[in-house]
């Protein structure tokens, strides 16, 4: 059917673009121009949807209604916002390296899409398949970092700077963990192929497979992940009661809104290789040896799995943010360096020690 | 080894916290029956401030059109902004002059409801009504005078 497996979906549509336009260059590119405004709808929508579910979550979290009055239930708040942010003057700051400083923004969105390109969706639905995928998604959704960065240092505003800097430091130290964590998994897994991993997980996701060391691995991708999203309780990068808005205080307009989407896009990025990585990806929940219960659980198509596990995720990171307190530099980074670090890497051992011994379902 | 031990509870007593907190939240999540948020123009009919809302200041008549200020001008004395202005009339009452209240007038847009006025009265007549859509056309209308017509004082 057709949204069980997208294969033949994309198969038509190359073949369709081969006889129109021959075998080639043209064909390439415009699939790859396709596969681009696919992804930047997604973005937009998503993004969109995101900063309307945040926003709701907090609200009930915090005993209130939350966006109300525009469209039902508030649903088209967001667009009016965004359509504010458009029309807004983009304000070009004195003595600011105006390269940068407009460059900035632009780096930040194109690690997230650079990212995204390598995540299964649904069997067939997945722009990059390589066989180092997972070493490749953490390499490069930690080039944010050089955009945020890159906005601190070019805005000329201390505020700015410092949140830069801080962010800086903090993927540098989470960037470990959150890697290591995935490192566990690829030890159960065999293989770094996001396609091979999420196959891996047909009988039973990787979570129940590896048991303790996975769990454990879990809970410490998702601190880590959240850390590397700045979000709350890490979001030292942009503390706004000491930092006005850390690094993007000088953005107005649309650029600011690339980094805010940014922000949701990388928290659907984290939520979406926890996803693939630990919870079975588009595979539907199945438990070995009950054949029926698992036949009902293939009713529902892959994609609307995915993006199940995905928001679920992403609503347990709102979750952290409006519950925790904002930690200061320095207990962000004993949290790192003596806690998880220490912890990720026993737990490295412990499942190459299951694994050895086929301790593991 | 005592470090160890010491390092082991650590990570599960910050665990345990984390999660207290988070059970906490989750709880609000999904009783969201206490929102405090008042919709409202929605709910103009039936929305009611709380007892010590600080609305406009008003004189206390009972229902013979009595109130209890004696025109002593204390509360004109009290007022930091000068908003409050006393004025006083001389009338006769068996062969003997007595000042009684003409006009006490009240001028909101200059009040900040600090509440020294009702604070300092001493028959206990100016008080902190309940209203709470206070914005007029002009700003003359901001200025009340707060005794009703033809009352008196009461005895």
């Amino acid at each position: 059917m057709f949204l069980y497996d997208f294969t033949e979906l994309t198969s038509t549509i190359h073949a369709g673009l081969e006889t129109t336009f021959g075998e080639g260059l043209l064909t390439t590119t415009i699939e790859f121009v396709i596969a681009g405004i696919v992804y930047l709808l997604f973005f937009a929508v998503f993004g969109l949807f995101a900063v309307y579910l945040e926003r709701k979550v907090c609200a009930i979290i915090q005993n209130r209604v939350g966006p109300n009055r525009v469209g039902p239930y508030g649903l088209v708040q967001t667009i009016a916002d965004f359509v504010k942010l458009l029309m807004k003057e983009l304000i070009p700051i004195n003595n600011s390296d105006r390269f940068l400083f407009n460059l900035a923004p632009f780096i930040v969105i194109t690690a997230t899409f650079l990212a995204i390109g390598a995540i299964p969706f649904a069997p067939g639905l997945q722009m990059l398949d390589f066989d180092i995928g997972i070493l490749y998604v953490t390499a490069v959704s930690s080039l944010g970092v050089l955009g945020i960065l890159l906005a601190g240092w070019s805005s000329n505003n201390k505020y700015s700077l410092i949140g830069a800097m801080r962010s800086g430091a903090q993927i540098v130290s989470y960037e470990l963990s959150a890697g290591l964590s995935l490192m566990t998994i690829i030890v159960l897994a065999g293989t770094m192929q996001f396609s091979q991993v999420v196959a891996g997980q047909a009988d039973l996701w990787f979570i129940f497979k590896g048991h303790i060391p996975a769990i454990i691995a879990f809970i410490i991708f998702m601190i880590a992940g959240t850390a590397e999203t700045n979000r709350g309780p890490f979001d030292l990068a942009e503390a706004e009661s000491e930092l006005t808005a850390g690094f993007h205080t000088e953005y107005s307009g649309i650029k600011f809104a690339l980094f805010y989407l940014s922000e949701y896009i990388n928290m659907f990025i984290i939520a979406a290789i926890g996803t693939t990585v630990f919870l079975g990806g588009w595979q539907p929940f199945q438990i070995p040896g009950l054949e029926t219960f698992n036949h009902i659980m293939w009713y529902c198509p892959p994609v609307l799995w995915f993006f199940l596990k995905a928001f679920a995720l992403i609503i347990i990171m709102m979750w952290f943010k409006w519950t925790f307190p904002r930690l200061r530099i320095d207990q962000l980074l004993k949290l790192e360096w003596k806690y998880l670090l220490p912890i990720n890497l026993i737990n490295l051992i412990l499942m190459a020690t299951c694994v050895l011994l086929g301790w593991h379902f | 080894m005592n470090a160890i031990v010491e390092y082991i509870k650590d990570v599960f007593g910050g665990m345990k916290s984390l999660l207290t907190g988070m059970t906490v939240t989750v709880k609000y999540f999904f009783s969201p029956g206490e929102i405090v948020t008042q919709q409202y123009p929605e709910n103009r009919d039936t929305l009611k401030m709380f007892d010590r809302f600080k609305g406009n200041v008003y004189m206390i008549h009972n229902d013979q059109n009595q109130h209890g200020c004696t025109a002593c001008g204390i509360c004109e004395m009290n007022c930091p902004n000068g908003s409050i202005e006393v004025i006083a009339k001389q009338v006769v009452v068996d062969e003997k002059k007595k000042k009684v209240l003409d006009k006490h007038i009240y001028r909101m847009g200059m009040c900040t409801f600090c509440g020294l006025c009702v604070k300092a009265c001493p028959t206990k007549t100016l008080a902190f009504g309940q209203e709470y859509e206070n914005s007029v056309y002009k700003r003359s209308n901001l200025t009340r005078i707060l005794n009703k017509p033809n009352s008196t004082l009461a005895n």
